[in-house]
């Protein structure tokens, strides 16, 4: 098998299994460790590539994956902080409970 | 492929696995973690060494970290004992799964016109972190502005967001 073939399915397979985690569980939490799970995911696609691309000196897959990780980084904090500014007001991380806009 | 992709690829989605199907959250966040170090490791066997070490540093050691403070300032709405799934979990499973079917049907497919489809062993790329340095520093310095005032934006507004809002509460 084609090595990058190889990556590019196992990073499909963390994708579907953080989208699954995103889509079927309860609390809100274990919804964005999903979406980290599927950025990893599309990491390893940026970076498989970049290594089996035709120009690996140009840096460019090497550059989105690193600005992804950072935008990664800054969507994990703010999610969080509303996780827990949700439980404060609603005393619930069940996002089947989270049904009011208001506060 | 070499042993060691195996290996890595199946902590990875172990990992990956009990992550999202663990009942405790505090087991799912340290499965999590070891998803990341796997994907991490995975980085490494890609010649990737600066991406394999920003993801140690800024996953395992940020973003793990936040989640276990998350999950432990969430604590006392543990979930019901009952069922950790919402209210239809087939459906989410049956969209995940079909959306695998697809991309590895589209990737094996692509297998062909994929770079290096010879499977012979690229050649490992000469980039070193000075170039990775310079590179940001010169082509990319916008990128890297723009990113550094999101994460500012990001701090400021999670210490905002989670900010206790009543009268002699903080």
């Amino acid at each position: 098998m084609n090595p990058l073939t190889g990556y590019l399915l196992v990073a499909a397979l963390l994708f579907a299994i953080g989208l699954a985690g995103a889509l079927t569980r309860r609390n809100a939490i274990l919804v964005l460790i999903g979406i980290e799970l599927m950025l990893n995911a599309a990491n390893l696609n940026l970076i498989a590539f970049w290594r089996y691309g035709p120009h690996p000196e140009a840096l460019t897959g090497m550059m989105f994956a690193i600005f992804s990780i950072a935008v990664a980084a800054a969507e994990a904090a703010v999610g969080l902080g509303l996780v827990i500014s949700i439980h404060r007001h609603a005393h619930t991380t069940d996002i089947d409970q989270m049904n009011r806009m208001k506060g | 492929m070499s042993p060691i992709f195996y290996i890595l690829a199946a902590l990875s989605v172990a990992g990956a696995l009990a992550a999202v199907l663990l009942k405790n959250t505090v087991h799912c966040a340290l499965a999590l973690t070891a998803a990341f170090a796997g994907l991490a490791l995975l980085f490494l066997e890609l010649d990737a060494q600066f991406a394999g070490f920003v993801q140690i540093l800024v996953y395992i050691g940020a973003v793990a970290i936040l989640v276990v403070f998350a999950i432990l300032l969430t604590r006392d709405s543990e979930t019901p004992k009952d069922t950790v799934y919402g209210h239809n979990p087939i459906i989410g499973l049956v969209a995940a799964a079909g959306i695998f079917a697809v991309l590895a049907w589209a990737v094996l497919q692509s297998a062909a016109a994929l770079p290096h489809a010879a499977a012979s062993p690229a050649a490992v790329p000469a980039v070193t972190v000075m170039d990775i340095g310079n590179a940001l520093m010169g082509r990319y310095v916008l990128p890297l502005e723009i990113v550094a005032l999101l994460l500012t934006a990001a701090l400021i507004g999670a210490v905002i967001v989670a900010m206790h809002e009543k009268e002699g509460a903080r």
